[in-house]
Order: structure tokens, then sequence, then C-alpha cells
């Protein structure tokens, strides 16, 4: 399996893109294939502060409840509203559609810790 | 016939097989010092001697003649059929079974019991029910604390104490701190929560207060839910289930969780219960709920069928990080509510808050005319009532040799409601009983 290029991989299968100061989180397309068909997800609130590989949500599955780890440190300045009525976009289209949070970094540079492509992809095999 | 399953060869078997000599050698472990010693066990009975020691002990309960106890509990005519049907094998079982492949009854019970909460309380969703009120209170404290994420919570004067006991020992966990709003308790007082008081309590992920109070009044409900919605705290409304007949529902003055206890529907007076606690809330907050939920669905034919619904959020599957680690169903007493409820009907229901309310009036008038009590508080009361009586513990002591239990003597856990006593009267308070204490604490003055 192979994963998109521009993203950052978290060891709990959370991903990051970076936008300058600002970056875009969800959950890997691996997660949600493992977690099975996804029916609801508890989003952050705007303005909640994370911390990395905090807790920050919660996606529930038909065969589980899981916590969802915040891959970097930040304030949330927005989230992907239409998961409160479509949370099967977790399972459709993961580093798209099926984005979670938005969030204003409080250190770009905990970003290097995370996994590239290639190291996810390992992780996973 | 043996209640042990294994011989004395088969338990040699088992040491020989994890490798020790004897079964004390399985405890070596625990240091002796704190072993238990004799457990003081008297030794066997032959059955008719059981009999007769259990004899003797039921020998020294005091059942009274007459009774005017509530504080929480209360006695009410329990219809024969509410009998029958929690008696009957398929529903009398020491664990629930769930499996929807085999269980649809018990299953479709429960989920007429929620759907009975939900029109009673006018509340949305119902859970499958709590050990009792004063657990169902403290859960609907923590639901609160999840929902808004705050960790303090307010709770009136008015509920229960042993609900506020409760309470604290389920915050004292997670270190939620709970603060307490004034009840005005003195003599000639309204007996009710302040709804300004709230405002002085600061963020609080939920104000408590009960329907009619532990002292019998009537709170301003609805004062009290928009004093809580402006601080940005939910509103747990805890109320006694039959007076729902009569008062305003709580989803309609806003509560946004509801905690009860459902003893008053069809379960005896019993010392230690059990009971069933009553839970139900907004749909918008259905995920933080403790317990379970049955809902309606449909089988691959089609056909209507009943499963667990957001069973994933309980402990078996969430462990430590399930809605509630404290928390089971009373799925035969939530039954026994259920056969009471559809026994009696919305029109019985209301014909028993009705007579319970006017017995409790015949009460206070007997008692205030014949210069015996008066009530402490003003206000409005429903069936129970704050009555002040000149050396109330003394002759409550004295009534109790006579067969009569005069209420609950409220000085006994609150010292500032000296000479007080909290009578209840409900349908089963016959016009004689009242003649009773009336003559009884006359006789006593």
């Amino acid at each position: 399996m192979s994963y998109p290029d521009d993203l950052r991989y978290s060891k709990e299968h959370e991903w990051v893109r970076l936008d300058g100061t600002r970056a875009t989180i969800g959950i890997t397309s691996f997660a949600a294939d493992e977690l099975g068909d996804i029916v609801f997800v508890e989003l952050p609130e705007v303005g909640a502060t994370l911390s990395q590989f905090g807790t920050f949500g919660v996606v529930e599955s038909v065969k589980a409840v899981s916590d969802l780890f915040a891959p970097i440190s930040g304030e949330v300045i927005e989230v992907n509203e239409k998961l409160r009525d479509a949370p099967e976009l977790l399972n459709a289209d993961a580093f798209g559609d099926g984005w979670i949070a938005k969030v204003e970094l409080a250190d770009p540079t905990e970003v290097d810790g995370l996994m590239d492509a290639a190291a996810y992809a390992d992780e996973t095999a | 016939m043996t209640y042990s399953p294994h011989t004395e060869a088969d338990r040699a078997r088992m040491l020989e097989a994890v490798g020790v000599a004897s079964i004390e050698d399985l405890f070596a472990d625990i240091p002796v010092a704190v072993r238990a010693g004799s457990w003081g066990v008297p030794p066997p009975l032959a059955e008719q001697e059981v009999r007769a020691e259990l004899a003797r002990l039921a020998g020294r309960n005091r059942i009274p003649d007459v009774t005017f106890l509530g504080a929480g509990v209360y006695r009410h005519l329990i219809p024969a059929v509410v009998g029958e049907v929690i008696g009957r094998s398929e529903f009398a079982t020491a664990y629930t079974p769930y499996q929807p492949e085999v269980s649809q009854g018990t299953l479709q019970s429960i989920y007429e019991f929620q759907s009975l909460i939900c029109e009673l309380t006018g509340m949305e969703v119902a859970t499958a029910s709590h050990y009792d009120g004063a657990t169902a209170t403290a859960e609907a404290a923590l639901m609160a604390c999840r929902l808004t994420r705050r960790s303090r919570v307010a709770v009136s004067a008015g509920v229960n104490p042993d609900y506020r006991r409760v309470l604290q020992t389920y915050c004292s966990g997670p270190g939620i701190e709970v603060d307490t709003i004034p009840v005005d308790l003195a003599d000639g007082g309204d007996g009710t929560t302040d709804p300004a008081a709230i405002e002085r309590v600061g963020e609080v992920a939920c104000v408590i207060a009960a329907q009619p109070n532990f002292y019998g009044q009537l709170e301003p409900m609805q004062s009290l839910a928009d004093a809580a919605h402006a601080a940005g705290a939910q509103f747990v409304a805890v109320v006694e289930p039959t007076s729902l007949a009569l008062l305003e529902a709580p989803g309609e003055y806003g509560a946004d969780i509801v905690a009860s206890e459902g003893q008053p529907l069809g379960i005896p007076v019993n010392f230690g219960g059990p009971f069933v606690g009553l839970m139900a809330a907004r749909m918008a907050s259905v995920r933080q709920m403790p317990g379970r939920l049955v809902g309606a669905t449909r089988d691959v034919q089609g056909r209507k069928g009943y499963v667990l619904t957001l069973q994933a959020r309980e402990q078996h599957i969430r462990r430590e990080k399930a809605a509630s680690n404290i928390c089971t169903n009373q799925a035969l007493m939530a039954l026994a509510a259920t056969a009471y409820l559809t026994a009696v009907g919305p029109a019985g229901l209301r014909e028993v808050a009705e007579l319970s309310m006017t017995q409790a009036r015949h009460l206070t008038a007997a008692l205030e005319s014949a210069g015996l009590a008066k009530r402490r508080f003003g206000g409005t009361y429903l069936n129970e009532v704050a009555l002040r009586v000149p050396n109330a513990a003394s002759r409550h002591a004295a009534l109790a040799e006579r067969g009569i239990v005069a209420g609950h003597l409220l000085e006994r856990d609150q010292p500032e409601l000296r000479d007080t006593l909290l009578l209840v009267a409900t349908e089963l308070t016959t016009d004689d009983d009242i003649e009773r204490l009336v003559s009884a604490l006359d006789e006593t003055r």
C-alpha cells in the first residue's frame, strides 16, 4: 500500500498536511479500513488547544470506539462539519474530504519527528 | 444434592496439574497476618433449623400499622399483574440476556420501558435504567461534565441528602468538585432553591435540582433551568415519577438530563432495594449517556427487531474510556415499572398523583386544625410536607412504639431542622390512618 507523499504520519495513524504555519489533520486510510464502517466522529471544538499525541476526539465504527490522537500541537481553527452528518467520508476519502480539523501550529518542528509516506508504508506493512 | 461439583479426586488432580501440594499453597503469596482468621460462620444446619432461624430473624422486623414515611421511597398500590409479569421465568433470570438472536422479548420490554420514560419526562431518549435514583443522579452529573468539558457541578441542597452523598462519592474519583446551592430552610421560609444563587457558583457543568424537592416543596424549575443555561451549564432535573402525571414534564422546562428513582412505579418499599434508576436526555447528548440503550431496527427480511444500540461506548468494548464503569441495568425492576405504567395508564397515574396530593392536604389540615403541627415552609408542596411538631424526636419515638411511623425526623441528619417531621401521603393513606396519627400525637402532647 502507498500513501500520499506530501503528508506526514504518526504511529497512531493520523496524518498532517502542512500549509505554512497551519496544518490539516485526519486519520489514514489504513486506520479507516481497520476500523470498518465509521458511524460517528466526535470533533474537537474550534479554539481547543491540541497537544502532540494527546487525544482530541473520538471516532466510532460499527465495531469499536477509538480516540483520535493529535499528530501535532496547536489551536483548532476549523473542523470538518461535513463529518457530523457524513462520517463515512473517513472511509471513502480519508486523505481528502475526510479531513478532520485544521490547526494553527504551535511548533512546526514537531512535524520532523513524524514519518514520511515510505516509513508509514513500512509501519503498516 | 451436593453444591460442590468437585470430588476430592478432582481437586487432587487439579492441584497436581498446577504443581502445588495443597489448596493452602495457592495462598502462599498472601501474608499470614492479613489472611482472614475464623469467619465466624455457624456450623451447618438442617433445612428445618434454617427455616426456624430465618423465621426468628424475620420476627425482629417491625412492620408498622400506619406509616407516613417517604423521604425518597414511596408506598403505592402495586397491581397484582406487576408481580405476575416480572415473575415469569422468561424475565426472572439471574442475568439479563441481550443477544438479539434469542432475546427479542427482553429487548422489546426494555425498548417499551425507554419509550414510557420518554413520554413521562418529555425527553427524547432514555436509557435501559440504572441502579437507583441516586446513582442515576450521579451519572447525570458525570455526563454533564463530559458534555461541557467542565469539572465542577452544582447541586441544590433540596436534592435528597443520600443522593448528594452518592454524587460526592462518584465525583471524588475523577476529581470533580461539588458545590451546594443552598435552600431557604428558615422557619417560614420558602424551602426552595434560589435561582439567583446559581449565578454565584461560576462555571459549572450542571445544576442539579429536584422536583418536588426533598422537603416536598415545588421548585421554580423553569427559572432554575434558565439560570443554569445562562451559565452555560446543563440542567439536571431529579424528579419523582408519579408527580409527572400532574407537574410540567422536565422536557418542557428545558431540562437537559432527567434522573429519577423509579421505585414508586410498581416496586415495593424494601430496605436496600432493588430499585431502578431512570435517566433521560436530549438526542443531541445520546453518545455521552451512560449505560445501555435498546433501539428498534429492521432485520434483513424487513421485520421489526430490537438490539442494543451504541453498545460500542460500553465498558466491555471501551474499557476505562467507557461512558461509565459504575453502572448497569436493572432490567427486572424496569420491567416492573413498565408493567405498572401499562396497568395504570395515564389516567390511573394521574389519579394516583391526585389522590396522594389530596390526602397530603387532608393530613396537613387535620394536624394544623388540631393545633398539633404547623407547616415549616411557605410555598407549594405536592404530597410530602415538612411540619413543625414540638418535641418531634421523642414523640416520633413514642409513636413508633405504637406502630405509627410519623414520617422522617429531619433533625436526624440536619440539626438546623429541629422539631420538623417530613410526612408523606399517597393513595394508600386512608382517612383512618390520618385520624390515628392525629390522636396518637395528641396523646403525646
